[in-house]
């Protein structure tokens, strides 16, 4: 068997050697990830449609017309309209600002809340670290969807409401990773020199610790990302989530549901293909984001 | 062994009894109770009667003394009375078991039949288009609302065969309960499937990095019997682990599916019991799921040891 030499140039350059600028460095990113890549492009579209819905809607997503009631796609609504007569189209576009506001809402609160928790238990350690990891223990025995369900029933039905039904069952998740990561990095160097030159103990976990666990959760708040847009539509379709008038896709699904299957199949197609490319999108992304930031996880 | 389950035992005792107050602050989050929501919702208030009521529904008591009745009550195999039925809640919600056991078991068996063989397929053919493809079916699956998918499969239905087999009666025998719930069971398994096929896909792909996978390649063992004698016997006791989220999982797919396909199991009575505000069969029915999933968990532990002889559990 004949050796092939090794052609060091082409090597280099598919390693991404001589990628200077930030096009190209981002060019080679997506040639790298092109999965992540189609993830990131929805997820952007997805995020450009929920800001400019107002111009991008072509009609008012909230004005009922019982003229057009169950009309057909094409023509006036090119979507077509829903049992009131309200553009599909409009409603659709209008649900992406519906769907970024809870998914992305709840996934800050939730990712933040974490981090509070799992910083100081892991910081603290005691018996504070045991009654939270107590808690967290009995938060994760619950599904996600039971708990939220649970939560947005007992808090009544708002989008504000919905954000935090949402974001408190993620907090366990995001604590027990953060508290991990804190405990084996106080055990570190660069810690123990803060302590010795007499840094408090707030201003270590704040200023040193916290800035190290920023690529986990990252990971993680990208990978929460579509779960939290798929159980806001969860919530919504069994009449929990977002109330009326709001333009929310599972509510969509819900008010269409079983006895349109048969009578007006496109107010059950379209919603659901919008539900379902958000969080294909989010989860492309976190995919892509997780092998980037942590290599050891690399699929 | 003996001294790993009775610890295990107790700290699930801990985690129950702590999931239980939980549970219920949850449901007492907000100020207001049946009494009230009853009688807002009938427009007028006649405190005289509405005292009354609180004091039938044991709702006069402070919160941890109604706390305290429903703990004893469980421990005595009494859940309470439904708001809405009146019945006890033990009648209403037994009989709901069943069907979403076996719904539940149905798609578990399905999500496993199709995870497992296209996760290795997928993780042998690494970086191929044969993974590509598969690792966007499976991510889809992860992506697609099962309360969606179930509504595809109606329409589906509906549009080729004019009908679909809905749960009107119980069925009358083995071969129709099958045909009635491996619909709504392949739909909630879909999603189940995708989860397995990404977690043994990544669990080969760590193993086939092994050194013993190299060792058997060197000494010219075959594809075949690297790839299943030695990487897949390896890579399947992970996957076993997953049973236990998968229970917690199911249970999400469950409650949009059962409600879609209209079948009276727990799961959509939970949701049923969620919207009128029916507090003892919530949290008696949240309570079950809970226990169920820790359960698992435990089952699932003790299972990995078995199954794998290097885990020694003190």
């Amino acid at each position: 068997m004949a050796i092939k030499p090794i052609d060091h140039a082409a090597e280099l350059s598919k390693a991404g050697a001589g990628v200077e600028s930030r096009l190209g460095k981002a060019w080679f990113l997506a040639k790298s990830y092109p999965l992540g890549a189609v993830g990131l492009i929805l997820f952007l579209g997805l995020l450009f449609t929920g800001i400019f819905a107002d111009v991008l809607a072509p009609m008012d997503p909230v004005k009922t017309n019982a003229e057009t009631s169950l009309q057909g796609p094409g023509g006036q609504h090119m979507l077509g309209a829903d049992m009131m007569g309200r553009d599909l189209l409009s409603r659709i576009i209008h649900g992406a600002r519906i769907s970024l506001a809870v998914g992305l809402g709840s996934t800050i609160l939730g990712c933040s809340l974490g981090v509070i928790v799992g910083l100081a238990s892991g910081y603290l350690l005691g018996w504070f670290d045991l009654i939270t990891q107590r808690i967290i223990d009995i938060m994760q025995a619950l599904p996600l969807l039971v708990m939220a369900l649970v939560m947005a029933a007992s808090l009544g039905p708002s989008l504000e409401n919905t954000v935090i039904a949402i974001s408190i069952p993620l907090v366990p998740h995001v604590a027990r990773v953060i508290r991990s990561n804190t405990l084996s990095l106080r055990e570190m160097p660069f810690v123990e020199a803060a302590k010795a030159i007499g840094m408090s103990e707030t201003r270590i976990a704040v200023k040193h610790v916290l800035p190290n666990t920023l690529a986990p959760l990252i990971v993680l708040a990208t990978a929460q990302l579509g779960s939290a847009i798929l159980t806001e539509a969860s919530l919504s379709f069994l009449g929990l989530g977002i109330p009326e008038p709001h333009a929310s896709w599972g509510r969509m699904l819900s008010e269409s549901a079983a006895e349109y299957v048969r009578t007006a199949p496109w107010l059950v197609i379209f919603p659901g293909i919008a539900i379902s490319l958000a969080v294909f999108g989010a989860n492309l992304l976190g995919d892509a984001v997780r092998d980037i930031l942590d290599p050891r996880q690399r699929s | 062994m003996v001294a790993y389950i009775v610890r295990r035992t107790l700290l699930m005792a801990v985690t129950l009894i702590g999931m239980s107050i939980i549970i219920f602050a949850l449901l007492r989050l907000v100020p207001g109770n049946i009494a009230d929501i009853l009688f807002d919702s009938a427009g007028f208030v006649d405190p005289a009667e509405k005292a009354a009521l609180e004091e039938e529904l044991g709702l006069s008591d402070s919160i941890p003394v109604q706390y305290w009745n429903w703990i004893v009550g469980l421990a005595q195999g009494d859940l309470g009375f439904s708001y809405v039925s009146e019945l006890p809640a033990i009648d209403e919600i037994a009989p709901r078991i069943p069907i979403t056991a076996k719904l539940a078991a149905l798609a578990l068996f399905f999500s496993v039949l199709f995870g497992l063989p296209l996760g290795v397929i997928s993780a042998v053919k690494q970086n191929t288009w044969l993974d590509y493809f598969l690792r966007v079916v499976s991510l889809s699956g992860l992506s697609l609302p099962s309360f969606w998918l179930a509504l595809l499969i109606l329409m589906a239905f509906v549009t080729w065969f004019g009908t679909i087999p809905i749960y009107t009666d119980p069925p009358d025998n083995l071969w129709d309960e099958l045909l009635l719930y491996s619909i709504p069971a392949a739909a909630v398994g879909f999603r189940s499937s995708a989860l397995i096929m990404r977690l043994t896909r990544s669990s080969m792909l760590e193993v086939m990095r092994q050194d013993y996978i190299r060792t058997a390649k060197a000494k010219g063992a075959s594809d075949r019997s690297v790839n299943y004698g030695h990487a897949l016997a390896n890579a399947v006791l992970p996957v076993v682990t997953i049973i236990g989220i998968e229970a917690a999982f199911l249970i999400g797919g469950l409650i949009v599916t059962e409600t879609v396909f209209n079948i009276p199991g727990v799961a959509r009575f939970l949701v049923e019991a969620i919207q009128w505000r029916d507090y003892p069969i919530v949290q008696n029915l949240v309570m079950f799921i809970g226990v169920i999933v820790v359960l698992t968990n435990f089952l699932v532990d003790l299972l990995y040891v078995s199954l794998d002889p290097r885990i020694k559990y003190e």
